[in-house]
């Protein structure tokens, strides 16, 4: 919060992502009640909550995996609710799914060029990527004609996220990156998103492990039962005592103590 | 002009109304269940957040939060979170009721000091300024509250608090104060008593008068700026909702930038509860969407002002609200006439150019009520010939009288007896055995 007092009138990145009360069931579950939150360019923004408070089915439902009952979401200033996840990609958003979900029967290179799909008629674009993200993960490169599925886990989710990149997108969503690593890995991939930001892209960035993700995002929420109860700025809301508990899982009603 | 947070004071509109709608979600979230007084009236109305709450608009079906509800949840009743996470507590003196007792967590102290940081460095104060703080240090809100925003912008604070005006002068001069924080009508007590003493005010340091506390005008403003070589900007807030921070002006000087984004507006009719559009005059309701220990839903401050839509020259994107015109609860009834102290001021100002510092005095002989007017005497109102004297006051009762239908009686009272509270005189006093109001007389 705050900082130094600036003389001149700021650059306001504009909003890319907003998502205006939205409702999502499953089946009979109720599982998004009234769910807003925003994303500008620029930032990374991060969703964190216990399990099965929602966040995977908020993703899903911006990615358009899941109908929303009730309830916008716009990109860029357009609606997208309701879109098939094919066009949501060509709008410009990319999702890393939770569980990595790489083609292992496929070579890590196969599956780079599947991430490009949408620009499948500009072979040149697709291969210039391509060797960036060689250049950038060396590991992948060495292996590009292995099997997915013979990789590490954190050599897999960094397939996982050069892959997503392939389409260009202007949204990058991280669906639980961190999950199922060892603690070394997550400290790599945590900061390989952090290199994302500073490249001046955005992130929507939904995990478990509260800590590590607030420590990097300008901002949160925090879900519990499928609604938004906290929002704020990453730093404050690594401090906060309902996060710990969203973190914690504990959703124990709060008992006056005197 | 520069601002504290520029991101967030200057965002789009648009913006402005998605992080709005996202805060009050939460925050309904939060008060519906942590909160009985709110979890029941919900149920009441049927409202359930999670549902009901689609656009900022929903808000007007949510009933309002009155002085009389907090007072009403005395102490803790109306805190948002075990007191464990209560860091500080401040409290409004009652007069009749229970006094209103207001929370607040780590995380509102800092969002508290923020704002007032924000205020302060919209009306031009920088880490460069020695601020003199002279409202209370206590249970009320004034003092700390510009304390810690002062503190947060790297001023150089003295927390002089009220009263001992020859002290307060005195550090004035020798800590070469640049900034004054006090109400309107004790920058006016400064500067008559800085003349008294022989000073010259122009090698006083002062820069700047941040003024709050009270309903005042811009003849005050214009005679506090003359007379102390100061800028003066007009602060409000309201320890229910949080204390200083909620609105100030910028160095345009054209009305209150209010925080939108931790607060949410509305314009009410005091008698209809209807909500009024923009440029209506009426009573401000506030809604606090980022406090965690007490957030106030729908609180009616009791203040009649108005929402600025044109967006001001400094660049802040927050609306404005007009300056404070009065109180709507201040009304005082006496024989069934509806008086306003503040029109009385007005009525007592036109006669001399001044406004006489004044208290209404409600008192009841028999069983009959008769209203008193206890004037403290100026230079201006002081006569040494007793026929002139007389002249002013039977001049100063027919005036009202015409006015208000009821003569009043006027009482001259010595300069600077009047009892002041947080440097305010209060502008009414019920000595009819109605209430326990105390006597106007400071002993």
């Amino acid at each position: 919060m705050g900082g130094k007092p600036s003389m001149l009138l700021p650059l306001i990145e504009k909003i890319m992502l907003t998502v205006k009360s939205i409702h999502t069931y499953y089946g009979n579950i109720h599982a998004l009640k009234g769910v807003s939150l925003h994303v500008r360019r620029g930032e990374i923004v991060t969703l964190v909550g216990a399990n099965g408070a929602g966040k995977s089915t908020l993703v899903n439902t911006i990615c358009g995996m899941e109908k929303p009952a009730r309830g916008q979401i716009e990109f860029n200033g357009e609606p997208i609710e309701g879109l098939m996840p094919e066009n949501i990609v060509g709008k410009g958003i990319a999702l890393v799914p939770e569980g990595r979900q790489i083609f292992s029967a496929m070579t890590v290179e196969a599956n780079l060029l599947m991430g490009g799909f949408v620009h499948r008629n500009n072979r040149e674009q697709v291969r210039a990527d391509m060797d960036r993200f060689f250049g950038r993960f060396p590991i992948l490169k060495d292996r590009r004609h292995q099997l997915a599925g013979t990789l590490s886990g954190g050599e897999q989710q960094m397939l996982a996220i050069s892959r997503a990149l392939m389409s260009r997108p202007q949204l990058l969503v991280l669906d639980e990156p961190s999950m199922g690593l060892a603690p070394l890995m997550v400290k790599l991939i945590l900061s390989i998103i952090r290199e994302l930001k500073d490249e001046g892209r955005t992130i929507l960035l939904i995990e478990q492990n509260a800590r590590a993700a607030l420590k990097i995002a300008d901002r949160g929420y925090v879900l519990e039962t499928g609604k938004v109860v906290l929002q704020g700025e990453g730093q404050e809301l690594l401090e906060h005592r309902e996060v710990k508990r969203a973190y914690l899982g504990k959703g124990a009603k709060q008992i006056w103590e005197a | 002009m520069s601002f504290w947070e520029p991101k967030n004071e200057c965002m789009s509109r648009d913006e402005l109304r998605q992080v709005q709608l996202e805060r009050l979600q939460a925050t309904l979230n939060r008060v519906c269940r942590n909160v009985s007084f709110y979890g029941k009236k919900f149920k009441e109305i049927n409202f359930r957040p999670e549902d009901d709450l689609t656009e900022i608009k929903d808000i007007e079906r949510l009933p309002f939060t009155t002085s009389r509800d907090i007072s009403d949840s005395y102490p803790y009743e109306m805190f948002a979170v075990p007191l464990r996470e209560v860091v500080r507590v401040h409290s409004s003196s009652g007069s009749t009721t229970n006094p209103r007792v207001v929370g607040y967590t780590a995380q509102d102290l800092r969002t508290w000091s923020n704002l007032v940081a924000r205020i302060l460095t919209s009306s031009g104060i920088t880490r460069d300024d020695v601020m003199q703080i002279t409202y209370g240090y206590g249970l009320l809100t004034g003092g700390l509250g510009i304390h810690y925003g002062a503190e947060r912008i790297g001023a150089s604070v003295l927390p002089t608090s009220v009263g001992r005006t020859e002290r307060q002068i005195k550090i004035m001069q020798d800590f070469r104060t640049t900034v004054l924080v006090c109400t309107p009508t004790y920058a006016l007590v400064i500067a008559d008593r800085i003349e008294a003493m022989g000073i010259d005010t122009k090698k006083l340091s002062l820069r700047y008068c941040i003024c709050a506390g009270e309903p005042w005008t811009e003849e005050m403003r214009a005679e506090i700026e003359r007379r102390l070589f100061v800028k003066a900007t007009d602060n409000y807030g309201v320890s229910e909702v949080m204390g200083p921070g909620i609105a100030g002006e910028c160095l345009e000087q054209s009305g209150m930038h209010l925080q939108e984004d931790h607060f949410i507006a509305e314009i009410i009719d005091p008698e209809t509860l209807r909500v009024l559009g923009p440029g209506e005059e009426g009573e401000l309701v506030l809604t606090a969407i980022t406090r965690e220990a007490f957030p106030v839903i729908r609180y009616r401050t009791g203040d009649v002002c108005s929402i600025i839509e044109e967006p001001c020259q400094c660049g802040r994107s927050m609306r404005r609200i007009s300056r404070i015109l009065r109180r709507c609860d201040e009304m005082i009834v006496i024989k069934g006439i509806n008086i306003i102290p503040n029109l009385i001021g007005e009525i007592l100002q036109e006669i001399k150019g001044e406004r006489p510092v004044f208290q209404l005095v409600a008192v009841r002989e028999g069983h009959e009520d008769k209203l008193e007017i206890w004037v403290e005497v100026t230079e201006q109102l002081f006569y040494d010939k007793m026929r002139e004297q007389k002249a002013l006051v039977e001049l100063m009762c027919r005036k009202v009288a015409n006015f208000i239908g009821i003569t009043p009686r006027i009482k001259l009272v010595e300069k600077g007896s009047l009892k002041r509270e947080e440097g305010r005189v209060k502008p009414f006093a019920d000595w009819r055995g109605l209430s326990d109001l105390e006597p106007p007389l400071k002993h």
